[in-house]
């Protein structure tokens, strides 16, 4: 066989306009201090601790068909280790923030290692009893409050930077640091020779494994890799929180039924999905704030209109309909010159 | 001729469906073996203990000389072992090209650059470039069945197993897989094939076995064995088939 001239192209028409998009985008919410009230600011750092969370719990589930219900594990060590950090060992709050990536990744592996022998539904039980096993023991940790919780001590805060505005400011800058760096290293990392088996493996283990990809190993770094990003996330959401209890760090609705929620709203296994979920599920929050039951119901009823009507989600839909693309993920093969394709079988 | 393959003493039940027992098999180096046999025979399980998909209750398989019974799908995959799915088993999501690009990187141990190429040319020997770019959910059922074999390919096999690829075809197609075949056999790969289209087996294969009740009742020359009293009896709809 003769190779063919060919031409490979990664960027569609969809996915150029997409990058313009996320470019002015970032532009406008780096500059929020400026045009936005604290109000805004606040809303904003968690929204986009929840895309960040959905992101990560999207790769887990949606790429390497690990589906936990235990994330909250992880938020939950990250807010931990936070007060830990800063409270018994002194170090300044923002800097625990990376010293969280590496201990939540090396904690994560022997969990790993636990629960990959459990397959399935075993799988999604054994992620929620070790979150529920870090929250007693978390419960345990009198030096951090036991079981009522703790406030960070008003010194960790004060020298986090000057003036109060100012110190919202860092925190807001951060939380939209850390999303970006986790999108970009899920965009880096499913572009790479692992997105590729990670894309695989979301399509069809079984062939995935009869092609020579190490399932296992692909799996055991998605999920190390979100336990750190989930820590992260976890520890910046309750530095603007200022006040931690197991109850709320490892609060199984917070940190995984929400989170699931934008992701299979969104669409799961598609990098655009957790942002399309993210602001439905935050445009539905601020309309219905004010009527309690109505706005569970409401939740209830729109994730069971997108799961029977469109089970690939939102996004799902979209691309599927128009072939868009926001991130540049396909590879295109062109072929060069204009010769028929020689054909056979 | 050092045996690529060999299949010692394997046996494997599903609770009280005996799919195989105490199978003895070698296939040369280079050689083209045709399985054929009734519906549940245990055709594709006994792929899925080769491939490693299915555990066998006992027995031994050997690939180019080294044991490799308990190793994963993956490892031997990359050691050379390829296989299409009868039930085509496709990267939905994924484009048929980026099929191949897993297939080729992983597969081979190749970088995924390096076979870009090579897996455009595979696309077009196999008569899918004018689908390269279409999402492989999308496929029908017969380009599903050619994208099973391009991507079997894609990982540069030593030994290609075959599921079923003929079925649905026209009698042109039928005899461009033949080719395809043919071609591929000339270099070097080992193959075994499972068909019931009959015919293209006989043109492509050197030996034929028939497997029935657990076991082959018959193996040899496939002119000879399709025409054997013992298959044409347990196997009406062949014989039948035969001109
Ligand atoms: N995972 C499994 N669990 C239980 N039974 C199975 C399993 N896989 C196969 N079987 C059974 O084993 C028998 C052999 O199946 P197999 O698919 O190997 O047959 P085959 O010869 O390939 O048939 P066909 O010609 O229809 O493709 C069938 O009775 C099937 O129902
Ligand atoms: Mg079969």
């Amino acid at each position: 066989m003769s190779a063919p001239a060919i031409r490979i192209e990664h960027a569609t028409r969809s996915s150029r306009a997409g990058l313009v998009l996320f470019a002015v985008v970032f532009v406008v919410l780096v500059a929020a201090p400026w045009w936005g009230g604290r109000q805004h600011l606040r809303l904003l750092a968690e929204i986009y601790a929840f895309v960040a969370l959905a992101s990560l719990w999207n790769l887990l589930a949606g790429y390497a068909g690990l589906v936990s219900v235990g994330q909250q594990a992880y938020v939950g060590l990250g807010a931990y280790l936070l007060f830990a950090l800063a409270m018994l060992v002194g170090v300044p709050a923002l800097w625990t923030i990376p010293i969280i990536g590496i201990v939540a990744a090396l904690v994560s592996i022997p969990v790993a290692a636990l629960i990959f022998r459990l397959r399935g539904h075993y799988f999604a039980i054994g992620t929620w009893v070790v979150a529920e096993v870090f929250r007693l023991l978390a419960s345990q940790v009198s030096v951090l409050g036991g079981g009522s919780g703790i406030s960070l001590p008003v010194g960790i805060v004060l020298a986090i930077a000057q003036g109060r505005q100012m110190r919202e400011f860092v925190i807001y800058w951060l939380a939209l640091a850390l999303l970006v760096a986790i999108l970009a290293l899920v965009v880096w990392l499913l572009r790479s020779r692992y997105g590729l088996a990670l894309t695989a493996i979301r399509d069809n283990e079984l062939a995935a494994r009869s092609n020579g990809i190490d399932v296992g190993r692909v799996k055991l770094v998605v999920y190390v890799l979100t336990a750190a990003g989930t820590a992260m996330v976890g520890a910046l959401i309750f530095l603007q929180k200022l006040r931690i209890s197991p109850d709320t760090a490892f609060s199984v609705t917070d940190w995984t039924a929400i989170v699931i929620f934008i992701t299979v709203i969104g669409g799961i296994g598609r990098l655009e999905g957790p942002i399309i979920g993210a602001i439905v599920f935050f445009v539905l929050r601020e309309l219905l704030a004010d009527y309690g039951t109505v706005y569970l119901l409401t939740l209830g009823v729109v994730a069971i209109a997108v799961m029977l009507k469109a089970p690939q989600g939102i996004w799902g839909l979209i691309a599927g309909r128009f072939g868009w693309q926001l991130f540049p993920l396909e590879r295109r093969v062109v072929y060069l010159g204009g010769e028929q394709p020689a054909k056979c079988a | 001729m050092a045996p690529i393959l060999t299949l010692e003493r394997i046996s494997k039940r599903f609770g009280a469906v005996v799919v195989a027992t105490d199978i003895d098999l070698a296939l040369g180096d280079g050689e083209a073996l045709g399985i054929i046999g009734p519906n549940g025979a245990g055709k594709t399980t006994l792929f899925g203990i080769i491939t490693g998909t299915v555990a066998p209750d006992a027995g031994r398989v050997a690939f180019d000389g080294t044991d490799i019974t308990r190793l994963t799908p993956e490892r031997r995959c990359r050691l050379g072992i390829a296989r299409s799915f009868q039930i085509p088993q496709p990267f939905t999501g994924m484009t048929v090209f980026e099929n191949l690009v897993v297939a080729a990187a992983f597969g081979d141990g190749r970088g995924e650059r390096d076979v870009y190429a090579d897996c455009a040319g595979l696309l077009q020997r196999c008569g899918l470039a004018d689908k390269a770019n279409r999402v492989a959910g999308s496929l029908t059922l017969l380009d599903r069945k050619r994208l099973e074999l391009a991507r079997a390919l894609a990982t540069r096999p030593k030994l290609l197993l075959l599921d079923e690829v003929a079925g649905g075809l026209v009698e042109h197609e039928c005899a461009e897989l033949v080719a395809l075949i043919k071609d591929v056999r000339a270099t070097g790969v080992s193959i075994i094939w499972i068909e019931h289209v009959v015919h293209a087996l006989l043109a492509s294969v050197d030996r034929l076995v028939v497997l029935h009740g657990g076991g082959f009742i018959a193996a040899g020359d496939p002119h000879i064995v399709i025409r054997s009293p013992q298959v044409r009896e347990i196997y009406m709809g062949i014989a039948a088939a035969e001109p």
